[in-house]
């Protein structure tokens, strides 16, 4: 991918994320995570019904790379089932760590592809879908 | 200044993180190495040469610390792996059997986590109660400290100085309040001992703890002092060789006097070694110099600081080498990664004192933390990186 649309699509949804509000509202279910590093901390909102994700909103601080690719996240996995939401997780992290990978279906997850360059912020660009993973577990030991 | 001893600053680098540790002069390097090629042997065992050596340093080390805080004794002195644990020590081998349910414990929400999570899990344990000494500008007065003590305050256990807001609490005259009022005196010396002249005697403090390693000296060496008749009454948190006189298949066993009752197993030696190096060197600057710099380091750096229109400065006017900053609307962490493209480190992040939010608002920032070998030039040139922090996406992205 290009510098400068990487750059745009990681500073356009920084700057005016998707869905960050906090939702309270017993139908979505909740899952936090806050970084080792003290710093980076989300939550997310997730509403499922019959094992499709209906609904995603998140709230809390975290840096460029975290929030943008939480907003992503979010507009990648609304109305998705969970299968396929954990099939593009996988292929998220196969790009992530370096190992095969789908480009086509990642979209604008396609900016965090040299992330790997930048070790200490990996972590950054699997916060949202380590938080996700949480949110499905909840859902799938109560359903 | 004294550069030229420090080998890391041979490197590409501005090392602004000496809060978290501080770099090693060549001193304290060749003198770890020393220990290891000449007269690598454990201490207290020895009936030979190298060992005895050995015993002489370590010891010397002991006389050194005394020396350096001004206690009275050289038992008051106990080696230990951190300020952590040296805390760990004062609250659950002293203060777990001196305090009672109920008894209450006056902190502050800008306390290291060393200094908050021990007295939590003791207010668990056997029901005493931690309480929190309001702030005001996000410093302790006198008068709060005097407000919040009642008749069942016991202890009131403070850090000199903060790791987050950087602000110098005034220890003797709290000490005063407290031992008016049969409360004992805690100190977290973390980030002073390193940075001002440390007098255990004149503050007439009741426990002290402090790290090696932001002060020059390696990881893995603290202190813990104590007023010997309070240390005489601590239980060890372990117990083993270097510890006991005898024990006997009967179970009689007697424990060796202080300090080395609280010195369990083998202790860090070439760290401790080294740390003797450290001290010295410190000495031969002199603290009030290394004070007095830092302070003009700091205010230089607030001031030029300001310069900048889109930077916040959270505690301009606190009094050490601590400040705390963001880019406005740039998270800390992404400032930090900025900084780290022109080799300047920086910390981001609420700095281990996770209530801290409560008191500054701004959950994150950056902190830079100066020591001596710091210099004006290095402050001018992270001005000019600052200053291009418009672009701040085109360099971290």
């Amino acid at each position: 991918m290009d510098s400068n649309l990487r750059r745009e699509i990681i500073v356009d949804n920084y700057q005016n994320p998707t869905n960050k509000k906090t939702i309270d509202d017993k139908e979505f279910i909740t899952a936090s995570t806050i970084s080792d590093s003290c710093i980076d901390n989300i939550t997310l909102f997730v509403k499922f019904k019959d094992n499709v994700i209906e609904d995603i909103y998140f709230d809390g601080e975290a840096c460029a790379i975290t929030t943008s690719a939480t907003s992503i996240m979010i507009k990648k996995l609304i109305g998705k089932t969970i299968d396929e939401a954990e099939e593009l997780m996988n292929n998220y992290y196969n790009m992530i760590d370096e190992k095969e990978y789908s480009e086509e279906e990642l979209g604008e997850l396609n900016a965090y592809n040299e992330i790997y360059k930048q070790p200490n912020r990996k972590k950054c660009a699997i916060f949202p879908f380590e938080t996700l993973k949480k949110a499905i577990e909840k859902y799938k030991m109560h359903n | 200044m004294n550069r030229e001893d420090f080998p890391m600053l041979k490197n590409d680098l501005i090392y602004f993180d000496n809060g978290a540790t501080t770099l090693k002069p060549q001193c304290v390097i060749n003198e770890i190495t020393n220990y290891y090629e000449n007269y690598s042997a454990n201490a207290h065992r020895g009936d030979y040469d190298i060992s005895r050596k050995v015993d002489e340093l370590y010891e010397k080390t002991r006389d050194d610390v005394k020396e350096f805080i001004n206690a009275n004794k050289r038992e008051e002195i106990i080696f230990t792996k951190g300020t952590t644990e040296s805390m760990n020590m004062i609250i659950f081998g002293f203060m777990k059997n001196y305090l009672q349910k109920d008894d209450e414990v006056l902190i502050t929400k800008t306390e290291h986590a060393s200094n908050v999570l021990p007295w939590y899990t003791l207010e668990k344990e056997i029901g005493i109660k931690v309480k929190f000494i309001p702030l005001e500008d996000y410093e302790v007065t006198i008068d709060n400290v005097k407000k919040s003590i009642n008749n069942k305050t016991k202890v009131i256990s403070l850090a000199w100085v903060t790791n987050t807001i950087g602000d110098l609490r005034p220890i003797k005259e709290i000490t005063k309040v407290a031992h008016d009022n049969n409360i004992l005196m805690v100190v977290d010396g973390a980030q002073s001992v390193p940075h001002f002249k440390t007098d255990v005697l004149d503050t007439d403090i009741d426990f002290l703890a402090f790290s090696a390693h932001k002060m020059l000296g390696p990881t893995g060496v603290g202190v813990l002092y104590g007023k010997k008749d309070y240390l005489e009454q601590m239980l060890p948190l372990n117990y083993g060789g270097g510890m006991n006189s005898f024990f006997e298949s009967d179970k009689s066993l007697e424990y060796k006097p202080l300090p080395y009752r609280l010195e369990a197993g083998t202790m860090n030696i070439s760290g401790i070694l080294g740390f003797r190096k450290a001290l010295s060197y410190l000495n031969k600057i002199g603290m009030d110099k290394i004070t007095n710099y830092e302070h003009e380091l700091k205010d230089y750096l607030v001031k030029r600081l300001r310069e900048i229109d889109n930077i916040e400065v959270y505690n301009e006017n606190t009094k050490s080498g601590i400040v705390l900053f963001n880019i406005k609307n740039i998270f800390s962490e992404d400032t930090s990664q900025f900084l780290n493209h022109y080799h300047v480190c920086v910390r981001a992040g609420n700095h281990c004192a996770k209530m801290v939010k409560d008191e500054l608002i701004i959950k994150n920032t950056c902190r830079i933390s100066l020591y001596f070998y710091n210099t004006k030039e290095e402050i001018d040139k992270f001005i000019n990186i600052m200053k291009g922090n418009k672009d701040i996406f085109k360099v971290i992205i």
